[in-house]
């Protein structure tokens, strides 16, 4: 048996690997997704007050941790059994939206562009953002153009733009401030604008990428998404569905707080992530996707104009259901017209300048869930407390978690079409890594976005002899 | 008692009453001497040892908080040499427990954080010992975090000299002592607390804290204590 290995070589906390197994002929038989992530955390926060949860659990990733701290908030209102203020939910949507606009420019721009715009096979030295500036230098400034705005508006909502600590149980503790409100409502436009371009450009590229459209985890699956009671589109609050292959209702309406009769986890042997599946089909049948390209799957509809225009286009091209991995990219783009559509209907009404923020309580519910569709998908908190709000137990369900399955199966599919015999190359290595950046995980992204991918394939003989080796400049 | 002396602090001669310590008499004459365990309106323990000052016939650096001046005395209250001691005994008390300002309540607002960024402390030198320490909720409106305790002592004296109730103190020895209220009873169930809260508003740190704040929003209103004193005192 002969084993490729991919190491991705990260700053950031979670590292990923993936290891390509041939058989005696040279095929390629098998083909694994490792993480390594968010040890101990149920441990190390036993016994920490639960209100602390929101700050420490937004440390786990430093890209979104925006997502953390409202799935956690959320999961914190649940223990205080509040009512949140309605402006408070609206400023937290607000700021949600603004952190899926800026998460998928990030990914889409920074880190996905070099290959989207470059090519798969351009030369690796060229194929980053300093490539970007020379070729495509209006869509580069685009892209941070809109992550700009995104990080502003964070900023200016919350006064900090990493780890907020605006957002709080029982809401948010400072009302809008209206100048805030006038000048996010002034640079919308210009946003809008970047992704109506973007989706523009992204619409004649994306049909130069057969290849990658066929065989980036192209296959039939499940796709999990909160949606509003109308089964319309819905990022910070909602009830969960599943959606079959075929686009059937699988489950409907399934309120978070039962998230656990739906959602199994498997431990894997070789991975310290977790294996979530549809637990009424069991594991590893119950296999389904999260994020983007799912929530558009799930969702009957966006429920704003553009984003329902343009998922309409998107439908007609590919589908009711679009299974190609790929297509996660499109997806983002039309998801960033929603939050921003979102975010204007937010601001447009006078309702959010409410200075009732915050409902304060203590421990009233020795349990909390907290659900919110991330920018990489659905997210979920779960604490258990006791009487004196110390936490007992937790547990978190991250969107890469969701996905691991899929990846996994996504990087068996690619290898089998790209690697071929004892020889790997370049392309092949690239499509692989960029088959898990079109899922977006929050591992190895950082890396990338320098244009620096220090990725070490490794092909070894039964004895553990290096047979063959490629690693990228 | 009230015998004047004159004193020099940082070569400038100061007017002063005898048994007033250095500390008093470099605040009252607004000179800066960092102090942590030292807090206006109770006792001092010279628990911290970062209010060390040169005093000069003295081969030894001595706490400003509780030395008295006498005649004559001169005081040097910034070197390089009490720079760099500072800064140690700054690095130590991060060194000894788990002070993690980035998920702290009073983190913006802290009194230790405070002058280890005016002491230039970026990393600590010393290996941490990551205690494995409990945390107290069992209080309905307040929580003690002995991760982030310094054990300066400001809440036993507040609990004792003020309130009067007592129900703080600072059991075992070395790197095992630890704050304990009513003879290691939990706070919730301590009979002689009265709830006022002033340990919480003495407390330099996030240890203590009222419940239900989030990361950054506990500010405690640290003159509390030190009015309170000077009203029951009547000056
Ligand atoms: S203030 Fe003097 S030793 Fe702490």
């Amino acid at each position: 048996m002969t084993r490729i290995t991919i190491d991705h070589v990260t700053r950031i906390e979670g590292h990923g690997r993936i290891t390509i197994q041939l058989d005696d002929m040279g095929k390629v038989c098998d083909a694994r997704f490792h993480v390594t992530q968010i040890r101990g955390f149920e441990k190390f926060t036993e016994g920490r007050p639960y209100y602390e949860m929101p700050s420490i659990t937004s440390r786990i990733c430093g890209i979104c941790p925006v997502s953390h701290l409202l799935a956690s908030v959320k999961a914190c209102d649940e223990i205080m059994a509040v009512r949140v203020p309605s402006a408070a939910a609206k400023l937290r949507e607000l700021l949600h939206c603004a952190q899926i606009v800026q998460s998928h420019a990030l990914s889409f721009f920074h880190l996905s562009a070099p290959d989207l715009l470059l090519g798969m096979d351009a030369d690796p030295a060229r194929r980053n953002i300093a490539g970007l500036l020379e070729e495509h230098p209006d869509a580069l400034r685009d892209g941070i153009a809109l992550r700009k705005f995104g990080q502003q508006t964070i900023e200016r909502l919350a006064r900090e733009r990493v780890h907020p600590s605006w957002t709080v149980p029982g809401g948010v503790n400072a009302p809008l401030d209206p100048q805030a409100r006038e000048k996010t409502l002034a640079e919308l436009p210009a946003a809008a604008a970047v992704v109506q371009r973007t989706l523009a450009m992204w619409k004649k590229t994306v049909d130069g990428f057969p290849n990658e459209i066929d065989a980036f985890s192209n296959f039939p699956t499940m796709y999990l998404g909160l949606v509003g009671p109308d089964g319309a589109l819905r990022l910070y609050d909602g009830n969960l569905r599943f959606v079959g292959s075929d686009g059937a209702i699988v489950a409907d309406q399934i309120r978070p707080q039962d998230y656990a009769s739906y959602i199994g986890e498997a431990s894997l042997p070789d991975s310290y992530l977790k294996a979530p599946y549809y637990r009424p089909a069991g594991y590893p049948d119950g296999i389904y996707r999260v994020g983007p390209l799912a929530r558009l799957n799930v969702a009957d509809r966006c429920g704003t104009p553009d984003a329902d225009a343009e998922l309409a286009e998107f439908r007609e091209r590919y589908g009711r259901i679009v299974q190609s991995g790929f297509h996660y990219h499109y997806a983002r783009l039309i998801e960033a017209t929603y939050a921003l559509e979102r975010m204007q209907q937010l601001l447009d009404d006078p309702a959010i300048l409410d200075t009732k923020v915050r409902a304060h309580a203590g421990v009233n519910s020795s349990e909390g869930i907290g659900v919110i569709e991330a920018p990489r998908g659905t997210l979920i908190h779960h604490y258990r407390v006791d009487d004196n709000g110390a936490i007992t137990w937790a547990n978190l369900i991250v969107a890469t978690g969701h996905n691991n399955l899929a990846i996994g199966r996504g990087v068996l599919q690619v290898a089998q079409r790209f690697v071929d015999g004892n020889k790997i190359q370049e392309g092949a290595l690239n499509r692989v890594s960029a088959l898990v950046r079109a899922y977006d995980p929050c591992l190895s992204c950082s890396t990338h976005a320098l244009g620096l991918v220090p990725l070490v394939l490794e092909l070894r003989g039964p004895d553990g002899q290096v047979l063959d080796e490629l690693a990228t400049p | 008692m009230t015998e004047k002396v004159k004193v020099r602090i940082d070569g400038e001669v100061i007017a002063a009453t005898a048994g007033q310590t250095i500390l008093e008499v470099a605040r009252a004459s607004n000179t800066y001497i960092p102090a942590l365990c030292y807090m206006e309106g109770l006792s001092a323990v010279g628990a911290c040892r970062l209010c060390m000052v040169e005093i000069s016939g003295v081969g030894r650096l001595q706490p400003a908080c509780t030395t008295p001046v006498q005649e004559g005395l001169a005081v040097v209250t910034s070197s390089p040499q009490l720079q760099a001691y500072r800064k140690i005994a700054l690095e130590l008390l991060f060194a000894e427990r788990n002070h993690i300002c980035a998920v702290c309540v009073s983190s913006g607002h802290c009194e230790l954080q405070t002058l280890a960024q005016d002491h230039g402390v970026k990393y600590v030198r010393y290996p941490y010992s990551f205690p494995r320490l409990p945390i107290d909720v069992s209080h309905p409106r307040y929580v003690l975090d002995h991760n982030r305790c310094i054990l300066c002592s400001r809440c036993v004296r507040a609990c004792a000299e003020i309130e009067g109730a007592h129900v703080w103190d600072v059991a075992g020895r070395g790197t095992q002592s630890m704050l304990v209220s009513e003879m290691k009873r939990p706070w919730g169930e301590a009979t002689s607390c009265t709830s006022c809260g002033k340990c919480v508003q003495a407390c330099p740190t996030g240890a203590m804290a009222e419940k239900g704040w989030g990361v950054e929003e506990m500010t405690k209103h640290r003159t509390t204590v030190s009015r309170l004193t000077s009203m029951r005192e009547g000056s």
